[in-house]
């Protein structure tokens, strides 16, 4: 109804070519890819269509054939008959590709260049760490740690001689 | 020419004869694993800390070294 009012006002030679007029209405140009499509799936074994939709003359005596007996078709006609409902067999499918080595091996050098990026940054970006990491100051808070008794039972203090003030052998 | 004929059905049986029991043998081994080397050993480091812990003298240590804001070093 509101397709039909909008085309009286856009006039129909300004229509584009993907409306089509019909009783009155706009019915849209049926798009490709909107239709069912041919996959080789391992975990959909069987496509929605056949691979090949444009039968040859052999091709179409050939599934006149395959009406009859099943026993009366060789093994060649079996074969060519799997080959316009299918693309690739199973084997041929699954086969193994070194396809991962490529993979891997991008991933690494995007991880490389990634690190290189990030020293860049430290080096040049970051300014210089809080006083609190000097050695130093370190010391003084792992001393303030042990006075405290921090994890005393199997942690940093544990490992603490408090006799001999010094690490335990 | 002759092909064997594919295994049609019955797949996911044949994975469970093997992964079923392989399932509970991992996840029975990973556990005795864990209580053997981790669970067990800290429960006997804290029975042994805590056998002669006298909490008095470790506070007095404490005490001695600063921390405490409620209570500073014992006067000498």
């Amino acid at each position: 109804m509101l397709a039909s009012r909008a085309l009286s006002l856009v006039g129909r030679r300004a229509l584009s070519t993907s409306v089509c007029l019909r009783g009155g209405h706009g019915v849209a140009k049926i798009e490709h890819y909107t239709l069912p499509a041919y996959f080789d799936a391992r975990d959909a074994p069987l496509p929605d269509i056949r691979y090949v939709q444009n039968l040859s003359p052999e091709q179409k005596s050939l599934k006149e054939k395959e009406m009859g007996p099943w026993a009366a078709l060789s093994n060649e006609e079996k074969i060519a008959l799997y080959r316009i409902s299918f693309n690739q067999s199973f084997a041929e499918m699954n086969r193994y590709t070194p396809e991962w080595k490529t993979v891997f091996g991008a991933l690494m050098a995007f991880v490389g260049l990634t690190g290189l990026i990030v020293i860049w940054q430290r080096m040049y970006v970051y300014g210089p760490v809080p006083h609190t990491f000097d050695p130093e100051h370190k010391a003084k808070e792992l001393q303030r740690m042990l006075d405290m008794r921090i994890n005393p039972v199997q942690g940093i203090s544990s490992k603490w001689d408090y006799e001999n003030k010094q690490w335990k052998k | 020419m002759s092909l064997a004929k594919p295994m049609m059905r019955g797949m996911l049986a044949k994975r469970l004869r093997l992964h079923l029991p392989l399932a509970f043998v991992v996840s029975f081994s990973s556990a005795l694993a864990f209580n053997l080397l981790i669970a067990q050993p800290r429960k006997r480091a804290y029975a042994e800390f805590y056998k002669n812990y006298d909490s008095v003298k470790d506070f007095n240590a404490m005490r001695e070294a600063g921390i405490f804001e409620s209570v500073r070093p014992i006067e000498k």
